[in-house]
């Protein structure tokens, strides 16, 4: 860890809120500022960045160094339990938590990072084993900080505040909290309008006779409208407020964006083609909130370090 | 295996966790497991005899899994147990999601706590027949993060099927976190000798779930628990127009409005639609091609319906009348009646 000089914790507890889809495209944003960038996938049994990388297939090879991430770019290197298995993708590793921790110090120790500025550590959903080991062996060489990712939905808000309390009891800085699907935004021309037939219960297409009434009266409508549902409810006012109440940054919400899906499935970066142009923007804002959040802090300490001396004298003053 | 099934971390020559020089054979030094083979109490496990006999009054039991976290898992069985307890059954519900336990809330539970009596720890009722468990009844505060180890886990899970009295119940609906780790690989093992009717697996239409669907269905083939199904949640967004705001993207202005007031003049009949998006993409083939591929029977699709969310938060059931769950309440209905039917064939 000595060549790495910083590492995020990417956490949600709960499952399925795009931190997997997030770390990735973290980790694209910063591999694009050009920095050096490692992404480490510490989701052993459900491991998702091979694919949202573009990596399927990929094996982990062995140098003289240690074992070789596999890289997407030259500046963008990961490493996956999926990059070991001999076995096909469908056979899972259904292990304890003992076999878990070995192969995460092995990650930690046998892996050949080279010299890189960040080092993006996407953990499964929970506060369990793999959460506990990498804090317990990073403890020594420092974490600059978690990002948890969360949905609008209170059961999921629950589960964060969790996660902000594992954080705190482990002393890791809570960098800020990140409410993704914070509502539906998709182009008008990519909804279908479906009509209930009551007598019948079936369902007719009427996507066609929507657009025409809409084309023929008010064309200007059809053009750069977006239409936008709120999906997942946030009754209780969503990460924002609970970020308030629990002191952590807000970093920012990403809506659900179907085109940050297929980029996701795709392996390629949502920055990329302006496909994502709702989601890819939001993203943008809050990873640089990161980076400004990180480089402030150190920074600071790097004043402290010249001026501690200083300090010394004057105390003994 | 007579001296007990080698576990994967052991070292080769492992005599066996069960065999009398567990622990104290040459090939033992250094092994993670030494101390605790070395300790622990040879022979069957009591406990199972335990669980054996508090399962006598279950008469089946099915568990929910899924693999990839966040697809509507715990949503699933909480409908399924309100559906079930609303068809006259007596009904357990059982969250072994130690980290995230999401059951509380979903049935309007929170706050709660566990009695005990003499029979031994009493579920939580919403209803005279439908009990929940969870260990979210158990911590004093809700922000409190339940941060343990595999090992911690395995022995709440044991306590839940050996302390918990159920009563005579028709149904035990298990809620399992997501993945294929410790949670999963313990509640089978315990329940095994006493019958596991089936796993009902949960995902949503994306290539990435369905990854870890596939594991998931791997995993019950190798521990021998039969898949009942596979139920294709999220699968496309559906909800009345009415629900929908239309936005101007450059200049980020509401037209809404505008767009009902066409409407609404000009083919009023189209005002009461249902809004579609495919939202999460199934250009894979979704869950019924992958049902196909792995030889697993598909139980149907869900739509994302955001008034099942809603029912979800509020811990309600999406079958009562005035829930409006128009679009998802008949999708889960028709999927229950296929699990129920394939359990009584």
């Amino acid at each position: 860890m000595a060549t790495v000089k910083h590492k995020i914790l990417v956490c949600s507890c709960k499952g399925g809120v795009g931190k997997s889809t997030f770390s990735a495209q973290l980790s694209f944003a910063l591999a694009g500022m050009d920095h050096r960038v490692g992404l480490m996938d510490l989701d052993i049994c459900g491991p998702s960045l091979p694919k949202m990388l573009g990596l399927e297939g990929n094996r982990i090879h062995q140098s003289n160094y240690g074992w070789s991430p596999v890289y997407v770019d030259n500046n963008l290197g990961v490493v996956s339990i999926s990059f070991m298995h001999s076995e096909p993708d469908d056979v899972p590793a259904a292990w304890r938590g003992p076999k878990k921790n070995n192969l995460i110090k092995t990650f930690l120790k046998q892996v050949h990072w080279g010299e890189i500025d960040f080092l993006v550590i996407d953990t499964p959903p929970g506060t369990s084993d793999e959460h506990l080991t990498i804090v317990q062996s990073l403890l020594g060489t420092g974490i600059d900080g978690a990002i948890i990712v969360t949905t609008p939905q209170e059961v999921s808000m629950a589960d964060v505040r969790k996660g902000v309390t594992f954080c705190r009891m482990s002393n890791v800085p809570v960098l800020g909290v990140v409410e993704n699907m914070s509502g539906l935004s998709q182009p008008l021309s990519e909804f279908k309008f479906m009509k209930l037939m009551k007598d019948t219960g079936s369902s007719v297409d009427v996507t066609q006779d929507m657009i025409s009434c809409i084309r023929e009266n008010a064309p200007e409508l059809l053009d750069d409208v977006f239409a936008c549902s709120q999906v997942f409810e946030s009754s209780g006012g969503g990460a924002e407020r609970m970020c308030k109440e629990m002191g952590v940054p807000f970093l920012g919400k990403v809506p659900l964006d179907p085109q940050l899906g297929r980029a996701a499935e795709r392996g390629k970066s949502c920055f990329e083609a302006d496909k994502c142009s709702v989601s890819a923007p939001a993203l943008k804002r809050i990873i640089e909130k990161v980076v400004a959040s990180i480089k402030m802090k150190e920074d600071l300490s790097g004043v402290e370090q010249k001026a501690s001396p200083l300090i010394g004298s004057a105390r003994r003053q | 295996m007579e001296n007990g099934d080698i576990p994967e971390n052991a070292n080769e020559h492992c005599p066996g966790p069960q065999s009398e020089s567990a622990g104290k054979s040459d090939s033992c030094a250094g092994c993670p497991n030494q101390e605790a083979c070395a300790t622990a109490p040879k022979g069957p496990d009591p406990d199972l005899v335990a669980i054996a006999e508090r399962m006598s009054t279950v008469k089946h039991k099915i568990l929910v899994l899924s693999g990839k976290g966040g697809v509507g898992k715990s949503t699933f069985s909480a409908q399924l147990s309100f559906a079930l307890a609303g068809m006259d059954h007596q009904v357990g519900l059982m969250d072994i999601d130690i980290c995230g336990p999401s059951m509380p809330k979903m049935l309007g539970l929170e706050g709660h706590e566990i009695h005990q009596s003499n029979l031994g720890w009493s579920p939580v009722y919403v209803e005279e027949n439908l009990g929940v468990m969870s260990i979210g009844f158990m911590l004093p505060n809700s922000d409190e993060a339940v941060v343990w180890r595999g090992p911690r886990k395995n022995a709440l899970i044991k306590q839940f099927l050996k302390d918990v009295y159920w009563r005579d119940i028709d149904y035990l609906v298990v809620d399992a976190p997501p993945g294929t780790s410790d949670e999963h690989i313990s509640i089978v093992q315990y329940l095994q000798a006493t019958g596991i009717d089936g796993a009902i697996i949960v995902t949503t239409p994306q290539e990435v779930s369905l990854i870890d669907v596939r594991k998931e269905v791997s995993f019950c083939k190798k521990v021998g628990v039969p898949v009942l199904g596979v139920v294709e949640n999220m699968s496309g967004l559906s909800q009345p127009l009415a629900d929908v705001k239309f936005m101007e993207v450059g200049s980020s202005n509401d037209v809404t409005k505008d767009v009902i007031s066409c409407l609404r003049e000009h083919a009023p009949e189209l005002l009461n639609v249902l809004a579609c998006s495919e939202v999460f993409d199934s250009s894979g083939g979704g869950a019924e091609r992958m049902c196909r591929e792995m030889g697993v029977p598909f139980l149907g699709k869900v739509p994302l319906d955001p008034q099942l969310c809603k029912a979800a938060e509020q811990g309600k059931s999406c079958f009562e009348g005035n829930n409006k769950c128009s679009v998802s309440a008949p999708a889960l209905k028709s999927i229950i009646e296929k699990v129920l039917a394939s359990m009584t064939e």
